[in-house]
């Protein structure tokens, strides 16, 4: 309730910054022009399609990423030859932005959908498969020891117990790595798509509609913190034992 | 039968020099009995451990088991350590049947520790007590032959360490398996075994062998009478 009413304390000191201001406000609209712009979009309903078009590309290319950087964590902390020729490829590429991926990206899968799935794949793998790794090698020497002497099958340890031990690991990854997908989708839309939010940000920039702009970036922001949350509902209830 | 021949080991400090730990060490542990081997710290107990279980190989030397050479670790030698290595993300339920199929089986021993009830807790909502019977559980639903024991109950304090001691003596002796229990708690190694080996500090060598006269079962109060007063002086 306090972070509601500190919220409208910010947005009613910006609103009332338009009487003092005029040039500054004048650039970068007042929150009732920002809530009219939204209300007009509602009802015409195409910003539906471009917060479902950024959604679409954030999930297929974070789904993608979660799903085989968890994979390759596993392999490589487990079995230390593979994590020998993977880890240091990995820490290579980890720095280099998602962003200056998007000229190969284009390059290789033209513009359009594939080249923004791609840029968010990359956005996302680094920080899941990082903490999944680093979940993985700090797995205590005790449970190798336990799965030896009880002649646990490899899949059988991989599948129920190195992941589920990774697992609050692997959550942290996701909630970083969600973060970064959603950045990286919205760059990858400012540059290379016909639809999304990042596509909405920028044709409204180039028309001097700085509300939507603003409206834009405001969107992106609650999505990102709802995908965020959704994470963390997630996490809870895919690990009772740490709730109890 | 347990044995091991010629065993010798050693292990490289910072300054890369060796730190003997066994130098031609050898002991049998006869099938069905409880052995418990004592010996101050840094001895060499938990490498014996590490060594029987299959976890480390000495560099010299043999593990045999109903003589037969043993290179790797095994259902046959499972290993109840101090140290909590229950799987946190599982019931107590499925901490038992990770490790064997049957229905009726997990049932008994579950039963036996008296732990059915709390089948569906996590261990962490467990007590120190009902996690080390749950490792016990654990370790008899595979049949082993030989249940090794490091310091099992180090981590627990001095009420519920009593109660489990006559607890799992009691199961253990049911189940007619081979034990060894490594302690530096000469009480606990009195009061559950039938033979004390005590070692020396390294390089580790049997110091004695102590047969304890006390027949099973045996009751908590034996620990305040005369002849158990006197042995554990003695010792």
């Amino acid at each position: 309730m306090r972070k509601i009413f500190f919220f409208i304390i910010l947005l009613a000191l910006w609103q009332v910054s338009a009487f003092f201001n005029h040039d500054i406000v004048n650039l970068i609209s007042k929150p009732t022009e920002i809530i009219l712009s939204l209300w007009q979009l509602v009802i015409e309903g195409t910003i539906f399609i471009d917060i479902l078009a950024s959604l679409q590309r954030v999930l297929v290319g974070f789904c993608s990423a979660a799903i085989i950087s968890v994979i390759l964590a596993l392999f490589s902390g487990y079995f230390k030859s593979f994590g020998y020729y993977l880890k240091p490829l990995v820490e290579i590429l980890r720095p280099i932005p998602p962003i200056a991926w998007i000229p190969i990206a284009i390059l290789l899968l033209g513009l359009g959908d594939p080249s923004a799935y791609f840029i968010v794949f990359i956005g996302a793998f680094f920080p899941i498969f990082t903490n999944t790794y680093f979940g993985v090698i700090s797995m205590p020497e005790i449970y190798k020891n336990v799965a030896r002497s009880f002649e646990i099958k490899n899949s059988i340890f991989l599948t129920k117990i190195l992941f589920f031990y990774s697992l609050p690991y692997i959550f942290t990854g996701l909630k970083i790595g969600i973060g970064m997908a959603w950045m990286s989708v919205i760059a990858a839309e400012l540059i290379g798509a016909q639809s999304g939010l990042g596509y909405f940000i920028q044709l409204n920039r180039l028309l001097l509609r700085m509300d939507n702009v603003i409206l834009g970036m405001i969107l992106i922001g609650l999505i990102g913190f709802l995908l965020s949350k959704t994470l963390s509902f997630a996490e809870k209830m895919a690990m009772p034992w740490v709730k109890k | 039968m347990l044995e091991l021949k010629n065993i010798y080991h050693y292990y490289l400090n910072k300054q890369n020099e060796k730190l003997l730990i066994f130098n031609n060490f050898n002991i049998k542990i006869n099938k069905g009995a409880v052995s418990a081997m004592v010996g101050p710290s840094g001895c060499g107990k938990t490498t014996l451990v590490n060594i029987i279980a299959g976890y480390i190989k000495p560099i010299m030397g043999e593990v045999l088991v109903n003589n037969k050479i043993i290179n790797c670790p095994g259902k046959d030698r499972i290993v109840i350590n101090q140290e909590d290595d229950l799987f946190g993300w599982m019931t107590v339920y499925e901490n038992i049947k990770l490790m064997v199929k049957s229905e009726e089986i997990i049932e008994k021993f579950l039963n036996l520790t008296n732990l059915l009830k709390f089948k569906n807790l996590y261990p962490n909502e467990l007590s120190g007590g009902m996690k080390k019977r749950l490792s016990f559980a654990r370790a008899l639903v595979v049949n082993p032959e030989f249940i090794i024991m490091d310091e099992p109950f180090g981590s627990l304090d001095y009420q519920i360490k009593q109660k489990l001691h006559e607890e799992l003596l009691n199961i253990v002796k049911a189940s007619n398996k081979t034990v060894l229990l490594v302690t530096h708690d000469i009480e606990e190694a009195i009061f559950l075994s039938e033979r004390i080996i005590i070692l020396s500090k390294e390089p580790a060598e049997i110091k004695q062998e102590i047969v304890v006269p006390f027949s099973y079962p045996r009751r908590i109060e034996l620990k305040d009478s005369i002849d158990f007063i006197n042995l554990k002086r003695k010792i």
